[in-house]
């Protein structure tokens, strides 16, 4: 019965969801919405159970003085600070302190992630760009194509490159790309397919 | 002489009475001598393919809109619960409009409140520049009425009835003949490469979801996987760590892991610490995981899942740490970046035959059979669809239309 259940609310809730994209009955769309507060409920639940986990780890981790254990005196601090701040007493979400982290510390963080980007896509290309066999090389040539296409000072060359950059996009590229969505919609719904006819059922943690 | 001069005054009068017409041309408003003419054949019908609470109005321009006087402007949608009124105005179309989707909410107390099942009429009146109106003829009753099915979906319905019937005729053979040719993945083979090298390295094994939730297809694949890598690792007494981005798929990442190592006959090995959740910050999540990379240098990464703008911060952090890497999304933008970032890469719906390649068992192969027959079918519909547009035979084009 452990695995049987489950199963069977997969099978329901499977068959209702698919179902329900052809139905556009307000009883369709009802239990729909309906599934989906459920799934915002599961949701908090989670969030307690994974602030829980994050607590936990990063606790264990300074206790036993695990390697680079201060990273995690440094996450915890950062929670707690983070959660008073946003505290009723202290103002809410709207109090200063917590605006200033959020916005002096949280938001130029991440934004220094972001810009990261950068210099991983130059090494990258560095990579991918060498000519070591005829794709890596009809690939280097395509890229080159398509960058040129930005580049002001191209003078007369510039309309036939931007043409051919144009081309590239719009027809290799643009088919290859429909070919793997094409794949993907199928894969999609074979493994949907799996998991309601309990074919596949992996996510229960049983082969 | 005083003729002269009264003739003069007369002159500079006249010129600077014309001089000032010239600096400051009287802008005279264009008059509407009368209404402009009315639109004509106003139709109303409910709105196909929806919940009800919606109309769809359709009318002929007026014969003013585009040219003359009282050129219209727009047109303005009025509704009424009885043929005589009174009639509310539900909004406005452009000049050249002539069709109007009149919609509404099913709370009672909403001022924009439309009724299921309800006569109505309807009226479009043309606006003419100097706001002049001319109303058409009533039309209605109508009523708005929520459909039991799309229409507009059936091609898309037609496909999944083919697909699923193709997906259960060749589980049901795989299940009789248990030899299916699939060709072989890379990136599938490598994993238990990956996982052996990891054990002789004694260093752990990196695991990301990516950024992708439960209800992901992509985040499901990816647990399917992630549940015979656990057993493997389980068997091979390697370290397994899963940084988590979502809270649910955390708590079923745990629990799959965990199942995983109970499988394998190694409870005793199965560390609650291995699943954890980081946070659900996009790039914070990337500083952790990369953090953790370059901290504990796991021998193999596996990135299977959803991924967006992180993906290639992940791998490129993953191959300066020299570690094996396995990647995988349906996230085509993603792909070139994993392509050139990762060893091995498991492109859109490899992601979703990785777990069949895994378990080998032949009832997961039967499907990706499906899939391939799926495959040649959608590639000799797009030589069809080629050719009947040379022909011109839009027939054939739309009945693969889905509208709504």
């Amino acid at each position: 019965m452990r695995k049987e259940i489950p199963q069977f609310i997969v099978l329901i809730a499977g068959v209702f969801m698919a179902m329900q994209f052809f139905v556009p009955h307000s009883y369709s769309q009802f239990l729909y919405r309906y599934a989906l507060d459920w799934l915002i409920i599961i949701g908090i639940f989670a969030l307690a159970l994974a602030v829980w986990s994050f607590i936990r780890v990063s606790y264990e981790k300074i206790q036993r003085k695990a390697d680079n254990w201060p990273y995690a005196v440094v996450s915890l601090a950062g929670l707690f600070t983070m959660v008073f701040a946003g505290l009723w007493f202290m103002g809410g979400l709207e109090s200063y302190l917590y605006r200033h982290f959020f916005s002096f510390i949280m938001i130029p963080i991440q934004s220094t992630m972001y810009a990261l980007l950068a210099f991983f896509i130059a090494s990258a290309a560095y990579r991918a760009f060498r000519a070591r066999s005829l794709l890596a090389t009809v690939l280097l040539l395509a890229a080159l194509v398509v960058m040129l296409r930005f580049n002001p000072f191209l003078g007369p060359l510039g309309e036939p490159i931007a043409r051919l950059a144009d081309w590239i996009l719009n027809y290799p590229n643009l088919a290859a790309k429909r070919a793997i969505a094409m794949g993907i919609g199928l894969g999609i719904v074979a493994t949907a397919l799996k998991v309601i006819l309990g074919i596949e059922r992996g996510y229960m943690g049983k082969d | 002489m005083k003729r002269t001069m009264i003739a003069l005054l007369l002159m500079a009068a006249l010129t600077a009475a014309i001089g000032r017409a010239q600096e400051n041309p009287a802008v005279d408003p264009v008059p509407a001598a009368s209404p402009p003419a009315p639109p004509t054949n106003v139709v109303a019908a409910d709105s196909p393919d929806d919940p009800g609470r919606s109309v769809t109005v359709r009318w002929q321009v007026s014969a003013d809109d585009g040219a003359g006087m009282n050129n219209v402007i727009q047109y303005k949608v009025f509704r009424g619960e009885a043929a005589g009124g009174p009639f509310v105005e539900r909004g406005v179309a452009p000049s050249r409009a002539t069709v109007y989707v009149d919609k509404g909410t099913e709370a009672p107390n909403d001022p924009n409140f439309f009724p299921n099942n309800t006569d109505l009429f309807y009226k479009v009146a043309a606006v003419n520049v100097a706001g002049e109106t001319a109303e058409s003829e009533v039309a209605g009753p109508v009523q708005a009425r929520e459909q039991w099915y799309n229409v507009g979906r059936t091609p898309t319905f037609i496909a999944v009835i083919v697909f699923t019937a193709f997906t259960l005729y060749f589980i049901a053979r795989a299940r009789k003949k248990a030899d299916l040719y699939i060709r072989p993945l890379a990136g599938i083979e490598a994993v238990d490469e990956a996982i052996g090298r990891a054990t002789e390295m004694g260093r752990p094994m990196l695991y990301v979801f990516g950024l992708g939730t439960a209800s992901d297809i992509a985040t499901i694949a990816s647990v399917t996987i992630l549940s015979r890598v656990a057993k493997k690792v389980a068997e091979y007494q390697t370290e397994l760590i899963v940084p988590c981005y979502d809270p649910i798929v955390m708590t079923i990442a745990q629990e799959t892991v965990k199942t995983a190592y109970y499988d394998a006959g190694r409870p005793d090995a199965y560390k609650e610490d291995s699943v954890y959740f980081v946070t659900q910050s996009q790039f914070a999540y990337v500083a952790a995981v990369n953090g953790t990379i370059l901290r504990e240098l796991p021998a193999t990464n596996f990135y299977l899942g959803k991924f967006f703008a992180e993906s290639l911060l992940l791998a490129e952090t993953g191959a300066l740490a020299g570690s094996i890497q396995i990647s995988g999304t349906d996230e085509v933008a993603q792909i070139p970046f994993f392509v050139v970032a990762c060893d091995y890469t498991l492109i859109g719906e490899e992601l979703y035959a990785a777990s069949a390649y895994l378990g080998r068992e032949p009832k997961l192969m039967g499907s990706l059979k499906a899939q391939d027959y799926a495959k040649a079918i959608i590639i000799i519909c797009a030589v069809a669809g080629v050719a009947a547009s040379l022909f011109g035979w839009t027939w054939f084009v739309e009945l693969f239309r889905v509208t709504n």
